[in-house]
């Protein structure tokens, strides 16, 4: 014997009239046989029997309205009615319970990559950026570089130079242009066990691949209860470059920096760039790594060290001051130097905070500064609302708020798509006179 | 605007053809449909008592399609589809009770309750997901068949869409990468002859899917996708292509789905006549029946203890999906970042 329900039918339904019955006391039904009609507010639905067996009873006549979900409105009875819970023969053709991802080792606190007392070479941010892949690639057979003209172009700001050279077309790889297909080709194989680096020519065209990197890369272990693993790089430029209008030109730091499921890593020098991208390729998740084409052929001295790995989610002091903090990220933080240069003409002493991460977030080392600043101005490329500085306020709000004697400012891209005009791009882009300007209003002075 | 081809196969109950397989062989396959089928009734079921949220579309009328396709899945052989994932799951083997129990969102569910009807996967199984955006799979698939070449293992990787899919622009990048790179993978489009309540001919310029292949040079060939042998027979070849080294290949399954496209899903846009149609002449299952009981490999009664066996594991399935707890608040939090080695 068998109770049928008063099925839902939609995620929200409650209630509805059971407008007609397809079958009498004693029919015999199986199942998929229509037996009943039903009404919501939004549509008239057919239900179907899942249970084979005999119609004894009618519980709930036809035309009775708002019948809750789950009512029995009928019984089934006889040959094939099976009640919910029976012994069980084995499951056909079962396979052992999914294995789940093996325990990992909880990493100890990131040790902080020091400079001190390594060799120092000049490099430039692109070589150093070639050096980190080619290393890595070195290492480990499973990694390899795909995207448009990474190979015999040798990448189209030459970040990939000679790479081709040295491990073939199987493992640096020339694509169609097709980000959205390419960035699912490569997610699909980090699923697989490999470790992509996907480069996109510059973020601007990652945004036809957004869909994977969000919705295929960042949520399957999530989805997958800890079992789909996808670790991949994708970089690439990302940010203003100079005079390409609006359309090439756009920071996409903030939109990357609030997904769960996503390192998000936009260096400033080539130290940092070489290490967190090298930490970035042997991090099982999913990493965005946010270049700046501006800093590309700029020199900086790099430890030459293979085993250079600087860890992620710590941020970095790049000057001491007592009297404010400027945080930025990628090619912000050498506007941010410079403006704490001539603070320093002025008597106001500036710590300068890269960033480096933007997630996970070093708040610690922000709130630090803050409480011995007790003045913030963040400073940023991308657009202000909803952005890096608004969430870097708000952390130092929450933790810090009554250690702050001003309230922060934001500086960053004027609210308007990059226009393509000389002077108009200049206005719209934040500078290091608006920095300065910034920091001796939070300052007073 | 009706293009007027294509048309949901109806017509005459095909003629009961000789055995194209052994006999065991093709029982495993009746038991497996029947699995699916039974599952999926109960699942609806499940739905309409609230156990089970959100969308949930159900795989009924389709069944021969991934029974037929994995008979021939080898060991290691991935296996990706879309959010219709339910049948997938049970043709790679996965317990039942995990399939069901993730329905219901709880602890014993193959993603811990996490996924959902639309996100399940199953390394175990070599089973892939369960992807809820429209072709999402089909890069995902490809890129799983980049692996395989990429570590020469010899393995295929079975990547199903539907009509609706099709026309979605990241598979023709991917046809394009496919092909241009020799990669393995078998492409398997589910013609069901909608996308929710649009009909191919509303929205495809071609609707012969196999041919949609054509321009990037692979191959495409239309398969009856009610007949689980013509459906093994194709994969079989087409999977033979992909291992040999000679890159994607396309099968276009002509199938019918019973259901509405979820549970809510009103179905104004055909017939009741049409549905029947297709179940009274086409059904893969009663096909299969006919030509077990014509060959003389199954009488009655061996096909209804099939049948009671199935049931029973159907609703034990059900009763531990809505018995096991709902997952430790604690697992909020896990899964969303794997630790770094050190
Ligand atoms: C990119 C995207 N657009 C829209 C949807 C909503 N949606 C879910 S299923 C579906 C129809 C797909 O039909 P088809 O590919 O024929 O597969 P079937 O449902 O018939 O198995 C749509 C439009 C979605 N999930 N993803
Ligand atoms: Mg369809």
């Amino acid at each position: 014997m068998t109770d049928v329900l008063m099925p839902a039918l939609s995620p929200t339904m409650e209630e509805g009239t059971l407008a007609k019955w397809h079958v009498k006391v004693g029919d015999k039904v199986v199942s998929g046989d229509v037996i009943a009609e039903i009404e919501t507010d939004k549509a008239t639905m057919e239900v179907e029997a899942v249970d084979d067996g005999i119609v004894e009873a009618i519980l709930v006549p036809e035309g009775t309205e708002e019948v809750k979900v789950n009512t029995p409105i009928a019984r089934l009875s006889g040959e094939g009615a099976v009640p919910a819970a029976q012994p069980v023969a084995a499951p056909v053709a079962a396979v052992a319970a999914p294995v789940l991802a093996p325990p990992v080792v909880i990493a100890a606190a990131p040790v902080e990559a020091s400079l001190e007392g390594k060799t120092l070479v000049k490099v430039t941010l692109r070589d150093a950026l070639r050096d980190a892949m080619a290393e890595e690639m070195r290492r480990d057979d499973s990694v390899f570089l795909m995207g448009e003209e990474v190979a015999q172009y040798q990448g189209a700001y030459k970040v990939s130079r000679d790479l081709l050279q040295e491990f073939g077309d199987r493992r640096v790889i020339d694509t169609p242009i097709t980000e959205h297909g390419f960035a699912g080709l490569g997610v699909g194989a980090a699923m697989a066990g490999l470790k992509p680096i996907v480069e996109f020519m510059t973020w601007n065209f990652g945004m036809q691949a957004i869909d994977h990197i969000i919705n295929s890369a960042a949520k399957t272990l999530y989805m997958s209860g800890g079992q789909i693993r996808c670790s991949i790089v994708f970089r690439g430029p990302n940010g203003a470059a100079a005079r390409v209008g609006a359309q090439h030109s756009q920071d996409y730091s903030a939109w990357y920096a609030q997904i769960p499921g996503l390192k998000v890593i936009a260096p400033y020098d080539a130290a940092d760039a070489k290490g967190l991208l090298k930490a970035a390729i042997r991090d099982p998740n999913p990493v965005v790594f946010l270049e700046h084409e501006m800093l590309y052929g700029q020199e900086f001295e790099v430890p030459d060290d293979p085993d250079w790995v600087v860890p992620i989610g710590k941020a970095r002091i790049h000057r001491q001051g007592r009297d404010v903090t400027l945080t930025a990220h990628s090619r912000m933080v050498g506007l941010a130097l410079k403006a704490a240069e001539i603070l320093a003409a002025e008597g106001i002493e500036a710590e300068v905070i890269d960033l480096r991460t933007l997630r996970p977030l070093d708040h610690e080392t922000i709130i630090e500064s803050v409480r011995k600043t007790n003045r913030l101005v963040t400073c940023e490329e991308g657009w202000g609302p909803m952005g890096v500085g608004a969430e870097v306020i708000a952390r130092v709000l929450e933790h810090a708020f009554d250690d702050l004697d001003a309230p922060p400012v934001r500086v960053c891209q004027k609210d308007v798509p990059m226009p393509y005009a000389a002077n108009l791009e200049a206005l719209s882009l934040p500078n290091v006179e608006d920095i300065v300007a910034a920091a001796k209003a939070v300052c007073y002075r | 605007m009706a293009r007027g081809q294509a048309k949901p196969a109806a017509g005459k109950k095909s003629s009961v053809p000789g055995p194209t397989g052994t006999r065991e062989e093709m029982l495993a396959y009746y038991r497996q449909m029947l699995l699916i089928r039974r599952f999926e009734e109960r699942a609806g079921q499940l739905y309409g008592m609230g156990l089970i949220g959100g969308f949930c579309h159900l795989y009924i009328g389709q069944e021969a399609i991934a029974v037929g396709v994995q008979s021939i899945k080898k060991p290691g052989d991935q296996v990706i589809t879309g959010y219709r994932d339910h049948g997938h799951m049970l043709a790679c083997g996965m317990d039942p009770r995990e399939v069901m129990a993730e329905l219901t969102g709880r602890e014993g569910g193959s993603s811990k309750g996490k996924g959902g009807s639309m996100h399940m996967f199953s390394t175990a199984a070599d089973f892939y997901g369960g992807h809820g955006i429209v072709g999402a799979q089909v890069s995902l698939g490809t890129g799983l068949a980049l692996a395989n070449k990429y570590k020469a293992n010899g393995n295929v990787a079975f990547t199903y869409f539907g009509d609706g899919a099709a026309n979605q622009g990241q598979v023709y990048e991917s046809f394009n990468m496919a092909e241009l790179w020799d990669l393995p993978v078998v492409y398997v489009i589910e013609n069901n002859q909608y996308a929710m309540g649009t009909s191919i001919e509303r929205a495809s310029s071609e609707t012969h899917l196999h041919k949609r292949g054509h321009s990037f040079r692979i191959p495409g060939e239309e398969v009856d996708g009610m007949d689980v042998m013509a459906v093994k027979v194709a994969a079989a070849k087409a999977a033979e292509h992909a291992r040999s080294g000679k890159g994607p290949y396309i099968l276009e399954m002509k199938t019918y789905r019973y259901r509405g496209h979820s549970m809510s899903d009103p179905q104004k846009y055909r017939t009741r006549e049409e549905i029947e149609e297709v179940r009274k002449n086409r059904d893969p299952i009663e096909h299969l029946q006919d030509v077990l009981e014509a060959n003389g490999w199954a009488d009655e009664a061996a096909l209804k203890a099939i049948d009671a066996e199935v049931k029973a594991i159907v609703a034990d399935a059900a009763e531990f999906a809505r018995t096991s707890p709902e997952p430790d608040p604690s697992e909020l939090y896990t899964d969303v970042y794997l630790e770094v080695a050190q």
